[in-house]
């Protein structure tokens, strides 16, 4: 873990307020001028500025050449970075909704994540795949969808889930300068909600190190990206109860931060996990098998996880119903609190 | 690529825009090099009857395809990105691909894992995914202003993917340095080329993607190098892609584990083998003046001894690989959990040996 108030890689002497999507835009522009062989891709990105605006104004910085709008067509805005990768390129490609990555899998998961393995390193993959992820904002279908723990499934990929404006930079530049591929998940909702101050300099967040956003004795919630945000708003709720809950951001799905996920537990003994996407073989699922692994007999109460449900996500009328909220979190963290030791 | 590359108009490498017609040694290689492939399929087939390989898929058929279109490029600039049945005949773009052949088809890792100076890439199990990958490098190429094309090979039932149609189409957005060769041989597995597409040809595709499509004997190595080299002018000379079509028939089974008796009529496939390429090519060599039995029987003896030392590697490598190797190459490093199973994988080893 590393501390709240002191990323590691940062020279910056300033920091700036942004909102998370302000800091990915900024970060965007800060690695394309750092390195030239760096190209942005996807649909909608360049006139447009993408249809959240995170890649406002890379067109006219870097013109059409390395910001490329593509033609609708995700399996070859991944499957061409193999090949761009290969003649020297480092290539970031917006997916523009997670959902919309099925129609990718293939060359993401069967090609991208593998291709350091199958031509034993004589190719590397610096290729990062950013996608917006997550749900209420009343999308239509398929923009909504929290897939991390699908894509935590295929080794190869790194998996990167920031929760703060600044990790947003931080980590961002890390997935960018990584010779190994990156599912980098922005979170819908987080994107004008989460604000917070930025480093302006050279700010780069190692990827696999947790982070605690919220100090807390006596229960630790566990989540990552969005979710952090509204477990830490559920732990100051508690607060006023009395209650001592600390927070810890995961930052990356993969490589898991195993010592830092496993101290935090032991120290509270007691925790929640939080997760968007469904119950069944979610990510929350792996932490709690982590906790079993590592720090089985520190724990005076049985994990206890808040998540979506197995069901398909749903439509805009019932998706506050389906993703997690502060009620439930606090009732989860009660509940974990009522065990008794 | 440096941090600052100047775009610049590609041109004709001089050292291999073979436009022209081809010289005596370059037509010898093109038979040698399709008696290679002959050689080192015919040798893994029967290593895999043996049950000493796994399963192949044998070249039976494209020999002329490869061995014709590798010649018509440039191995120092140009770049070939395979499906799995083409690798056996482009020697020309590195003699130890056998040894990646011997290798891949025992199921060692090593067969995947390249030289850097071998511009090819590795077998492409999955239909039509190395399409995208050819795309992207002609792609990243033309950003760079880097000399070269790319070429991908791929067959008539791969033309059916959405990956195909994806890559192809937006090559002929990006005017991507890139040739298309389809590899038409009749068959996907035991599925008929009526069954595969309701277009005229394969190679009218093209059409739609905005680039020229043609068809070609892929039976005659000179017209697919004749074809190929047209294509290789028009996409370094900066004027996009192009579709060939290589109609060819297959005349051998899928796969190692295929039966084609089910599906095949007998006779049309006794016919294909008369015309099969490799004779083909003698005959018109023999012709020429150029040719003889002699220099045939050399030829597949000097295949023959070339597979026999890549067998021998490949076989020192089985008996040498570590089971740990399967953690290498996963990430530049290996994540704690990975190094911690890599551990456990090591004493459940030392204590089965116990």
């Amino acid at each position: 873990m590393t501390a709240t108030d002191a990323p590691a890689g940062t020279t910056a002497h300033s920091v700036t307020e942004m909102t998370m999507l302000e800091a990915i835009n900024h970060t965007l522009h800060e690695e394309m001028a750092r390195d030239e062989r760096v190209m942005m891709f996807g649909q909608d990105v360049g006139v447009n500025g993408g249809v959240f605006r995170a890649t406002e104004g890379l067109i006219t910085a870097f013109g059409e050449d390395r910001v490329v709008d593509m033609p609708l067509a995700e399996a070859v805005i991944v499957g061409s970075t193999v090949g761009l990768a290969a003649a020297g390129m480092v290539p970031i490609a917006e997916i523009q909704f997670l959902g919309f990555s099925y129609q990718a899998m293939h060359q993401l998961v069967g090609q991208v994540a593998r291709l350091r393995s199958r031509s034993g390193s004589r190719f590397e993959a610096p290729i990062t795949i950013r996608a917006p992820f997550g749900g209420g904002v009343r999308t239509p279908e398929l923009h909504s969808e929290s897939l991390e723990s699908q894509y935590a499934n295929c080794p190869g990929l790194k998996i990167v889930a920031p929760a703060t404006a600044a990790d947003a930079k931080g980590l961002l530049a890390a997935a960018i300068r990584e010779p190994d591929p990156v599912l980098f998940l922005e979170p819908l909702r987080g994107y004008r909600m989460v604000k917070g101050d930025v480093p302006t300099g050279e700010h780069v967040v190692e990827l696999g190190q947790s982070r605690m956003a919220r100090d807390g004795d006596d229960i630790v919630i566990i989540a990552w990206s969005y979710m952090t945000e509204l477990a830490t708003k559920a732990a100051d709720q508690l607060a006023k109860e009395g209650l001592s809950v600390g927070v810890l951001d995961l930052r990356s799905i993969v490589p898991l931060d195993v010592d830092g996920l496993a101290s935090a537990i032991a120290s509270a003994g007691r925790a929640v996990v939080v997760q968007e996407a469904p119950e069944t073989c979610g990510f929350a699922s792996e932490v709690i098998a982590t906790a079993n692994d590592r720090c089985f007999y520190d724990l005076e109460a049985p994990i206890a996880r808040v998540s979506g449900f197995d069901v398909p996500y749903p439509v805009g009328l019932l998706e506050d119903f389906y993703v997690p909220d502060t009620e439930r979190i606090m009732a989860a963290v009660r509940r974990t609190l009522a065990v008794a030791p | 690529m440096s941090q600052s590359t100047p775009k610049q108009d590609n041109v004709p490498n001089s050292v291999s825009a073979n436009g022209g017609d081809p010289s005596q040694d370059e037509m010898l290689d093109i038979l040698r090099r399709m008696i290679d492939g002959q050689v080192y399929s015919t040798r893994c087939f029967n290593l895999q009857r043996q049950g000493r390989m796994g399963t192949m898929a044998p070249i039976d058929g494209s020999e002329a395809v490869a061995a014709g279109a590798a010649s018509a490029l440039d191995p120092t600039t140009d770049w070939i990105f395979p499906q799995y049945r083409e690798q056996y005949a482009l020697g020309r773009f590195g003699e130890d691909l056998v040894d990646k052949i011997a290798l891949y088809n025992l199921g060692h890792p090593g067969g995947g894992h390249y030289p850097e100076d071998l511009h090819v890439f590795p077998f492409q199990i999955s239909l039509a995914c190395q399409i995208p990958h050819a795309v992207g490098m002609a792609w990243g190429m033309k950003v760079k202003g880097d000399p070269g094309c790319t070429l991908t090979f791929f067959g008539d039932g791969s033309s059916s993917e959405g990956d195909f149609y994806e890559a192809a189409n937006l090559a002929g957005v990006r005017k991507a340095p890139v040739i298309f060769v389809l590899v038409n041989n009749g068959w996907a597995i035991s599925t008929a080329t009526s069954q595969q597409t309701g277009a005229e040809s394969f190679a009218a595709k093209a059409h739609a993607f905005g680039f020229p499509g043609v068809q070609v004997d892929g039976r005659d190595p000179l017209e697919v190098r004749r074809v190929v080299s047209e294509a290789r002018m028009r996409a370094v000379g900066g004027q996009g892609p192009m579709l060939i079509e290589a109609v060819t028939v297959r005349h051998g089974p899928h796969t190692t584990a295929d039966d084609p008796t089910k599906y095949m009529d007998p006779a049309e496939a006794a016919a294909a083998k008369r015309e099969e390429p490799i004779a083909r090519f003698a005959a018109k060599l023999t012709e020429l003046g150029i040719w003889n039995a002699e220099l045939h029987e050399a030829a597949e003896q000097r295949a023959e001894q070339r597979f026999d030392l890549a067998w021998d590697r490949a076989q020192q490598a089985q008996a040498n690989l570590d089971p740990a190797v399967l953690f290498d190459n996963v990430y530049v490093n290996p994540t704690a959990r990975m190094t911690r199973q890599r551990t456990e994988l090591r004493q459940h080893l030392a204590e089965e040996e116990r």
